[in-house]
């Protein structure tokens, strides 16, 4: 579904990414995992076209990306740090992005429901802690039911039962066929999540296989102590 | 399109710089007005009030909502939108608000107090200059991603668009005092919208009368139907440029 073919993007002179190629298919989870200032973000934020590569390419459903936009329609985008109009309300957030999606059925509401964001309705995004408004970026990512989900660091700030909730709506979108893709230090929380695990260092992929491959390779059973003996070697 | 743009309508609107940025012009027109027992003189008075304002608070308001707007930008980034129509949202938005208060605050007086051409001439000038200001502003913007420093350059091209310009205007005539300056001076004139828009309503108050062999010049210029034409292109052009070559940056910026 998303094919990314040597793409390299700087930064000045640090190389984000170093000629990064993969490719993720539908009905997929995909976990990205690598230290900090690995490049995750980049490459999260090349596939949604908000950082243009130097080189290489991106492709969705096998048109390239590039200078297009409506391939963002089936995509559902919850960000590290969701930052919004400070003036405007929850109630007020959720309507423009319906407004903007142009999408008033078939919505996915149960994220709003679970989190029960209908009594926050009237609470301005600047007065919200920083877990309520994770809360309302993944009931954002999820609403619009679109075939890719990109989480970027989605249970960080969450208190536990959110994000259990959260999992759980992962592993169910997952099953309907959806490809999610999710970067995450917490890695004890992706091990009944994920099948595939995308390892970066210093910009460059390091090797993308399926949760068995590296639990064979590796000889570990925890996807902690497999990405930690990864790490070591 | 429509839709953001109403969006950030209703966002600005919000804020209470904008409001009393209107209430200001409101009563510095009035003030004006009912201070000058001729209107005419009251219409001069209110014009160097505006070419002051009308620059200084569309440039310096516009650059920071757009970099109080990082998230929002981001965020609609992300959402299925063209580049273009989330920039040009922006700047619409901007410059409707922007236009949208002066007319209230000081075109409301003008048309109260002097109804005929030069009157509305003021008025045209005066919305034209608050979305060249916003144009202006996206480009310094979309050209710095530090706040601190772009909110420096636009005030300092305020500075020099209102301040500096004249003189290095004053600089060069003085230099080639020796040599016919005048025709030059038009052309030159037309690089800075402030003192084009200065010129445009001049012309049309008997002052002109004052500003000696160049002002009959600019007169015999700026005067005829060419020169306004001309005139009011330039100052279009001063919108079209900023807003085309920050589109094309913001297309491909990083976010």
């Amino acid at each position: 579904m998303i094919i990314a073919s040597n793409v390299t993007k700087k930064f000045g002179k640090l190389k984000a990414l170093d000629d990064v190629s993969t490719i993720c298919n539908k009905g997929e989870c995909i976990a990205l995992i690598g230290p900090n200032g690995s490049g995750k973000t980049t490459l999260i934020k090349s596939i949604l076209g908000m950082v243009v590569p130097d080189s290489g390419f991106i492709t969705f459903k096998d048109s390239n990306i590039l200078h297009h936009w409506q391939y963002r329609d089936e995509i559902g985008y919850m960000p590290q740090i969701g930052r919004y109009p400070d003036n405007m309300t929850i109630g007020q957030v959720l309507d423009m992005m319906k407004d903007i999606r142009n999408k008033k059925n078939g919505l996915d509401e149960d994220l709003v429901n679970a989190f029960s964001l209908h009594t926050l309705l009237n609470k301005r995004m600047r007065t919200l802690s920083g877990g309520t408004r994770q809360k309302v970026s993944a009931a954002l990512a999820f609403l619009f039911n679109p075939a890719v989900l990109i989480l970027d660091e989605p249970t960080a700030g969450l208190d536990p039962v959110s994000s259990e909730l959260l999992k759980e709506k992962i592993i169910a979108e997952k099953e309907k066929g959806k490809l999610v893709l999710i970067t995450s230090h917490v890695l004890s929380e992706l091990d009944d999540l994920v099948t595939r695990i995308i390892y970066m260092q210093e910009g460059k992929l390091v090797f993308h296989k399926s949760i068995e491959a590296l639990r064979q390779d590796t000889g570990e059973d925890k996807l902690s102590k497999a990405i930690a003996r990864v790490m070591t070697n | 399109m429509k839709k953001i743009i109403k969006y950030v309508i209703t966002d600005i609107l919000r804020n209470r710089i904008v409001l009393v940025y209107t209430l200001f012009l409101f009563v510095a027109a009035f003030s004006v007005f009912s201070l000058e027992d001729n209107s005419s003189k009251g219409l001069l008075s209110l014009l160097n009030v505006i070419l002051i304002v009308v620059p200084l608070v569309s440039v310096i308001f516009s650059t920071i909502y757009v970099y109080n707007s990082a998230e929002f930008i981001e965020l609609l980034v992300s959402q299925p939108l063209k580049r273009k129509t989330i920039w040009l949202s922006l700047f619409g938005g901007l410059a409707t608000s922007l236009s949208i208060a002066f007319f209230i605050g000081a075109g409301i007086p003008v048309l109260i107090y002097q109804a005929n051409t030069i009157g509305l001439t003021m008025i045209a000038v005066g919305t034209l200059l608050s979305i060249i200001f916003v144009a202006i502003a996206l480009l310094a913007t979309v050209k710095t991603r530090d706040k601190a420093k772009g909110i420096g350059a636009a005030i300092m091209l305020w500075l020099y668009f209102s301040l500096l310009f004249d003189g290095l205007v004053l600089f060069l005539l003085f230099q080639f005092a020796d040599y016919p300056m005048e025709k030059p001076m038009i052309g030159i004139s037309a690089l800075n919208p402030i003192d084009l828009s200065r010129i445009l309503i001049l012309l049309q108050l008997d002052v002109s009368a004052m500003m000696g062999y160049t002002g009959a010049v600019f007169k015999d210029f700026f005067g005829t139907y060419t020169g306004i034409i001309f005139s009011l292109l330039a100052l279009v052009l001063w919108i079209v440029l900023p807003v085309w070559f920050s589109t094309r940056k913001f297309n491909t910026k990083d976010l």
